[in-house]
């Protein structure tokens, strides 16, 4: 009986874990390029409601899931045109795109499906429910080794700490920065696609519910660093399968499991439980000299 | 704005409605008297103060993103002082049901603060996670402790006769008192002036805007800028918790979990359109709060187009202003060091 119940946990903490992972995997890559990416939140309910939509009309999820990554790609690079190009306040730009993919969504299946925010009922053979999880934790090693070994991980860390000496040594700041939050974008837009055609059968308002904001806490927690960030995903998606299946069952309120993440999160920012320091540069607009 | 509204006309025709139609019926609900103009003011109300928030804070180069847990604490506080002491006196009770919002908010801005002066923590990350920390508190609160037995509705129990604030169709001929257009709209407009005085002219409004400026001349300069950084945080709360003055007191009568419609985060954009002055947040509060209200009405009575689409014109008009700050030569917050 406890055993059933251990791994049902661990299977429930995994699901949980895997949005949580992709879009903080994708703030890595936008804040190691030096681009502050609150619009996580924002970037996930466009790839659910895209999947969703695609997935219902085209009857097939990796259809559903390639628009959601196209269309993620697409709001990224709105996000880098208006900071890096315009170099507008990150956060400011971040936080519109999550006020607009609050309301896009809901505008638009108001006017397709005549619903208050919801899209149809997916066939349950239409979803695709392991897919996005094995493509999350293959993630973290990929990402590992793309920041560590490769060319192109040198020189995105090395605009997102000092862009100066970047561009001195010939990189290319701007077209980094663009390919980290482009990037951020596509793997933020698949968290949010395992939401809705992975997780459940549907999109509705605001289903991301704050996982964005989630993933970036799990982003800081994990010191901008694949591995650590994978584990914070993990204790994250840990305690929200607690506090679902601990409800009504322990005495602890649930609304203090679901503070976990954002507590801990201020702590380790805080510098209590270790440092958490930002890559250098981080939203601060590059301008050529 | 201009652009902004084009952006919005272009969705309207994409979902098949007439852009013209759905402006006029906007901005014609949002307009009429007394209903329209009741609630765009009643709607402005919250947003003033949360866009004085906002841009208080941007003046010491700080971005609070935390104005929707500093006002969600900022209401539950002014509900608890109202039903804790419900049986003093109006003078005595609306006072400290008052300072009870603008303490508890103050407090849940001063938080990141501190965090940020005395531990280099990011404000807005902190203040993301306080108002998440918020939310779950009040609830918490609400649903164990607060509530009144039975109730199905996640609320606290009526706040003291005593504690409720006057709706102004009491006093003004014509404006019915059904609309829940309060005092605090003049306390709202007080702040403007509040604010203005004290950050132009009050020594701490000075230290606090030079600390925004140039953090390393301040402090060269001989200002303290952490405790300036502490002190504005403080501030910006106490303005956000006083939209539960609007709400709790003048309105709802006692808190109900969920009453923000975002107002925290309408204050951004409030702020950046109002070019972090008070007047222009006042003006800025008035067009979103008209925005709220003409919302409801496209809701209502076009085919296609939702409410929704004032969030989309707000996203859009947050967009524009923020890129195109620097084509004025100057940019809106001062590059911070995270």
């Amino acid at each position: 009986m406890a055993d059933i119940f251990k791994i049902a946990l661990l299977f429930s903490t995994i699901r949980l874990a895997t949005p949580l992972l992709l879009a903080a995997l994708g703030g890595l890559y936008s804040e190691r390029s030096g681009v502050i990416n609150i619009g996580l939140e924002g970037m996930m309910l466009a790839g659910a409601f895209t999947a969703a939509v695609v997935t219902h009309f085209a009857g097939n999820p990796w259809i559903g899931l390639l628009a959601a990554i196209a269309v993620g790609a697409a709001v990224a690079l709105v996000h880098a045109f208006v900071c890096i190009q315009c170099r507008a306040d990150q956060v400011v730009t971040g936080t519109a795109i999550n006020i607009l993919f609050l309301a896009l969504p809901a505008l638009l299946s108001g006017a397709m499906f005549q619903s208050t925010g919801a899209t149809p009922q997916i066939p349950q053979q239409d979803l695709m429910p392991v897919a996005p999880i094995l493509l999350a934790f293959a993630m973290v090693p990929i990402t590992w080794y793309v920041l560590s070994a490769t060319p192109f991980g040198l020189r995105l860390r090395a605009v997102g700490e000092n862009p100066e000496a970047a561009d001195t040594a010939g990189i290319r700041v701007l077209a980094m920065r663009y390919k980290g939050v482009v990037i951020s974008g596509m793997l933020a837009a698949i968290g949010g696609a395992y939401l809705s055609i992975g997780q459940s059968s549907l999109f509705t308002r605001n289903m991301t519910a704050g996982r964005g904001f989630i993933a970036l806490a799990a982003l800081i927690f994990g010191k901008w660093r694949p591995v650590q960030t994978m584990l914070a995903c993990l204790l994250f998606g840990l305690a929200e399968a607690i506090s679902i299946q601990m409800q009504g069952v322990v005495n602890i309120p649930v609304e203090f499991i679901q503070m976990v993440p954002y507590v801990l999160t201020i702590v380790v920012l805080a510098g209590f439980i270790g440092r958490s320091r930002p890559p250098r540069a981080l939203g601060i607009p590059y301008e050529k000299r | 704005m201009a652009a902004a509204f084009v952006v919005g006309a272009v969705f309207i025709l994409l979902l098949g409605d007439s852009p013209i139609e759905t402006y006029s019926l906007l901005i014609g609900s949002a307009l009429s008297w007394p209903d329209g103009i009741g609630y765009t003011l009643f709607y402005a109300t919250p947003l003033i103060f949360t866009g004085l928030a906002v841009a208080l804070a941007f003046r010491c180069g700080l971005l609070n993103i935390g104005a929707e847990g500093q006002l969600v604490m900022g209401a539950f506080a002014a509900a608890w002082a109202g039903i804790t002491f419900a049986g003093l006196p109006a003078l005595a009770l609306v006072p400290l049901c008052f300072l009870a919002a603008m303490l508890m908010g103050g407090f849940w801005g001063a938080v990141p603060g501190v965090l940020r002066a005395r531990f280099g923590a990011h404000e807005v990350i902190t203040t993301i996670m306080m108002n998440f920390i918020a939310v779950a508190l009040a609830s918490y609160f609400t649903q164990y402790h607060y509530k009144e037995a039975g109730d199905a509705i996640l609320q606290t129990a009526p706040i003291g006769e005593s504690a409720r604030i006057a709706r102004l169709g009491k006093f003004i001929p014509g404006l019915p008192e059904r609309i829940p257009l309060n005092v605090a709209f003049f306390v709202a407009l007080a702040a403007c002036v509040l604010v203005w005085l004290f950050l132009w002219k009050t020594r701490w409004g000075f230290a606090i805007r030079a600390t925004g400026a140039n953090p390393a001349a301040a402090e060269y300069g001989g200002i303290s800028t952490g405790r300036q950084i502490v002190l504005a945080m403080a501030v910006s709360g106490a303005l956000a918790g006083m939209v539960g003055i609007n709400d709790v007191l003048g309105y709802r009568y006692r808190y109900y979990d969920g009453f923000s419609a975002g107002f925290g985060f309408t204050g951004i954009a409030v702020a950046l359109l109002g070019r972090n002055h008070p007047a222009g947040v006042a003006l800025a509060a008035l067009l979103f709060g008209a925005f709220l209200r003409g919302g409801l009405f496209v809701d209502i009575f076009t085919e296609h187009v939702s409410k929704d689409l004032v969030l989309v014109l707000q996203a859009v008009i947050i967009l524009f202003v923020a890129a195109e700050s620097i084509f004025r030569g100057r940019r809106q917050v001062a590059s911070r060091k995270v």
